[in-house]
């Protein structure tokens, strides 16, 4: 209990901050930064896993985070059968060409040894493979896209319960990150860094612009939801009997019966949106709590120490006859599966996908902070990191507002200087991330809550 | 006739638009390839520091424009440049001896060095919104275009137009001025030279009795020079956001690593290839072969290799073919 007692202050803190949130702002803002808070920290535990388990270093983050979104959309949304007709044979026949493609390189690197002609070769089946497919693809593309653009025009997806997609999307982006550990892992630190961080760009861009897929930038909103929805829950009995019973004391001082109704009314309305977000905290709690539970069962496991000694000296635990590149790949594509997991999540609570809002500020980035600040290699830390920089990453602005304004209260209301900070409070958040990791990274570079091995 | 015709199409559309694209990438390659090759990590940050010099000319070029002090013809951006460099060395500097000196004498691995300089990243990303806002700011003033399509048309009589942004020209010319400077101070001056050989080989350059310190302030400041120059440059010629120059970045990375990270010449011929893949892969050519092809076999497709939402994606993906059969890069990596 003693030596857990950082870790219990820590997470006390963050847990008190929410609620004066709660009490001060509003119970709704203080959920929904909740709900964040989670899936931020299911981010951080994948990146967590990377950096802190086996050292290395990814900031392609954004690219599975969006992968995650995407099978959101492929799971829930219900097929569209005209789409289909007209053009998912093209996009079928393409499918094949790709995997023929595939098999055909995969025959030649294993069957003629490395020369410059199965080079060259490869590389001329590749670019002839992708002339082929664009050309077979393009009729089906314009057909798909043509029908009913302003509704659908993309392919739509299985119709299932959007659930599903939490462990597709961490088939997904385990998937892109198996092709990019084959490709990139061999990379000294920086030069992997920056692969990743640009893959993770291409990735945005072929989901931002395969409209036939993704329905690009015109976005896919109105996904289903695992938890009821607010209109339903306001005109159903037992939760209107709830909210009067948890209200009953407020209730009771209004006499007028319509006033009464009125209040109550109010109060359904306010409660409904608050039980919906409820019940998003519990499905994510619960993934964070298994998720947990697992990793820290495989840190104190030997695969643990094993990757830790591959990670401090990477040579000697080659000597010892690990298999270093094996378990690099194995690593990175578990990490990113997590991350896939946590980007499906947060498609489903916003209920909608837009390509155009994945940035590597807020999605690699930020998820970095989080990870350095939480403390690297220790679960809790991350999950701490990800709780606590998400809360200052929306608190900023109301934070940096009540500075400026205390700094600025000899000035006048209509002060030049003074109105400019008001109107560029929201990138004071950025100033306080960036100055939160450099003295993080200076005074405590192993984070709020370091790395701790015991031996059990 | 119809073949000069594409040819000119080919000069307008693909030759000059890449040719300043690519010099400006260029400069900032050879900001990130300096840095790489002499403080030895990756700076997250290149983006942002250009959009901080870049800001300081602006509000220079804004304060001289109040005061009615003009070039005439010339932006009087090019006047406010040296006050943005001035100021740009102060701040690099000063970022210098709080953050990064304290891991260069600690002997921090890279890889801190990095994620140090995404905390920088952070920070001036913040300066800037908060200075001068985070929407497009234009700062050109003079004489826009050196020759129009329409009086190029008129004076030679060909169908295609030929237009000549001032703003072209003076990214060029102030490219190849810069470049050549530069390279006679890497390679001819007694401390250029002692760059190098701190690039080689730190311990053995500290015996021979060469000052770090010197280096480091040197490289800020030549750095400082050429953040500065090719934001401006970029500005000028397209316009100034600080969003977008966070994503130019991505494709300085790939010129500098194209080019072999750590060897300037090869950064300043990695922004070319990285501009010209990315304009030459991107372009429709189908009125380029209107003109050169009879008229029975014209295309009738725009023949577009690749979408122009891909223009990024070309950049990126040379640079995993550049990484995987080649991590040196092109020119070999690694020498100053």
């Amino acid at each position: 209990m003693r030596k857990n007692l950082n870790v219990i202050a820590a997470y006390s803190i963050m847990m008190a901050l929410i609620i004066l949130v709660g009490i001060f702002q509003s119970w709704n803002i203080a959920l929904s930064i909740f709900n964040l808070c989670l899936i931020s920290a299911v981010m951080t535990m994948g990146a967590n896993i990377q950096w802190g388990y086996a050292g290395l270093i990814n900031f392609g983050i954004m690219g599975y985070t969006a992968l995650g979104g995407l099978a959101a959309v492929l799971i829930s949304v219900d097929p569209v059968q005209e789409a289909w007709s007209a053009g998912g044979f093209d996009i079928l026949m393409s499918l094949w060409l790709i995997i023929a493609m595939v098999l055909i390189i995969r025959f030649i690197l294993k069957r003629f040894n490395k020369s410059k002609t199965r080079t060259y070769s490869i590389a001329v089946i590749i670019i002839s493979g992708i002339l082929l497919i664009r050309f077979s693809a393009e009729p089906g593309i314009e057909a798909i896209e043509a029908v009913n653009p302003a509704k659908t025009g993309f392919l739509g997806g299985f119709g299932l319960p959007i659930i599903f997609s939490w462990i597709v999307g961490a088939f997904f982006a385990g998937g892109l990150a198996f092709i990019i550990g084959k490709v990139a892992l061999g990379l000294r630190a920086d030069y992997l860094a920056i692969a990743t961080l640009l893959i993770s760009e291409i990735v945005i861009a072929i989901i931002k612009h395969e409209d036939w897929l993704t329905r690009g930038v015109k976005n896919v909103i109105g996904l289903k939801r695992p938890a009821p929805y607010e209109v339903d829950l306001q005109s159903t009995d037992w939760f209107i009997n709830l909210v009067e019973k948890f209200n009953f004391g407020k209730l009771e001082l209004i006499s007028n019966l319509s006033d009464r109704q009125a209040e109550l009314n109010q109060l359904v309305i306010e409660g409904s949106s608050i039980f919906v977000k409820l019940c998003y905290s519990g499905l994510f709690l619960t993934v964070v709590i298994i998720l947990l539970i697992l990793t820290q069962k495989a840190l104190y496991s030997p695969w643990g120490r094993m990757m830790r000694a591959i990670r401090d000296n990477e040579e000697a635990a080659n000597a010892m006859g690990k298999n270093v590149v094996k378990q690099h790949l194995l690593i990175f594509i578990l990490g990113s599966a997590i991350v896939g997991i946590a980007g499906a999540m947060l498609v489903t609570q916003d209920g909608l996908f837009t390509p155009g809002s994945y940035r590597p500020m807020r999605y690699t980035f930020l998820i970095w902070v989080m990870v350095i600040v939480g403390g690297s290699g220790n679960n809790f830390g991350a999950i701490l990191g990800g709780f606590a920089v998400w809360f200052l990453w929306i608190e900023a602005a109301p934070i940096a507002l009540f500075l400026i304004n205390f700094f600025t209260a000899g000035m006048s209301e209509t002060h030049a200087l003074k109105l400019h900070l008001i109107e560029s409070v929201p990138y004071f958040r950025f100033l306080m991330m960036g100055l939160g990791l450099l003295l993080i990274m200076r005074y405590r570079p192993k984070g709020i809550l370091p790395e701790k091995i015991e031996i059990k | 006739m119809d073949f000069l015709n594409a040819l000119i199409l080919l000069l307008n559309y693909i030759f000059i638009p890449a040719l300043t694209y690519g010099s400006q990438l260029a400069l900032g390659a050879i900001f990130v390839t300096l840095i790489y090759g002499i403080l030895r990590f990756a700076n997250f940050a290149t983006g942002d520091m250009m959009s901080f010099g870049t800001m300081i000319t602006i509000l220079f070029t804004w304060y001289f424009q109040s005061l009615g002090i003009s070039l005439g013809v010339f932006p009087t951006a090019l006047l406010a440049i040296p006050f943005g460099i001035f100021f740009m060395i102060l701040y690099m500097l000063s970022i210098d001896k709080f953050v990064f000196k304290y891991y260069r004498t600690n002997k921090s691995p890279p890889v801190q060095l990095a994620m140090v300089s995404i905390g920088v990243m952070f920070v001036t990303q913040a300066v800037v919104r908060i200075i001068i806002g985070p929407s497009d700011q234009r700062f050109f003033d003079g004489e826009k275009f050196i020759i129009k399509a329409r009086e190029f048309k008129e004076m030679t009589g060909f169908n295609e137009g030929l237009a000549l942004k001032s703003t072209q020209v003076i990214t060029v010319l102030v490219t190849i001025v810069l470049v050549s400077l530069l390279f006679w101070f890497l390679n001819k001056t007694k401390t250029g030279k002692s760059m190098k050989a701190y690039s080689d080989n730190e311990d053995l350059a500290l015996l021979s009795g060469i000052d770090p310190k010197k280096i480091v302030m040197i490289t800020w400041i030549i750095a400082g020079i050429l953040a500065t120059i090719g934001g401006a440059l970029y500005g000028l010629d397209k316009s100034f956001k600080p969003f977008t120059y966070f994503n130019n970045m991505l494709p300085i990375f790939a010129a500098a690593i194209v080019g072999g990270i750590g060897n300037p010449f090869g950064a300043f011929l990695g922004g070319y290839v990285i501009a010209f893949s990315e304009i030459f892969l991107t372009y429709a050519y189908k009125k380029f072969f209107m003109y050169i092809l009879p008229e029975s076999m014209e295309p009738e497709s725009l023949v577009q290799l690749l979408s122009t939402d891909y223009k990024f994606a070309v950049s990126f993906s040379i640079l995993v073919i550049v990484l995987l059969y080649r991590p040196s890069g092109i020119f070999k990596g690694k020498v100053l």
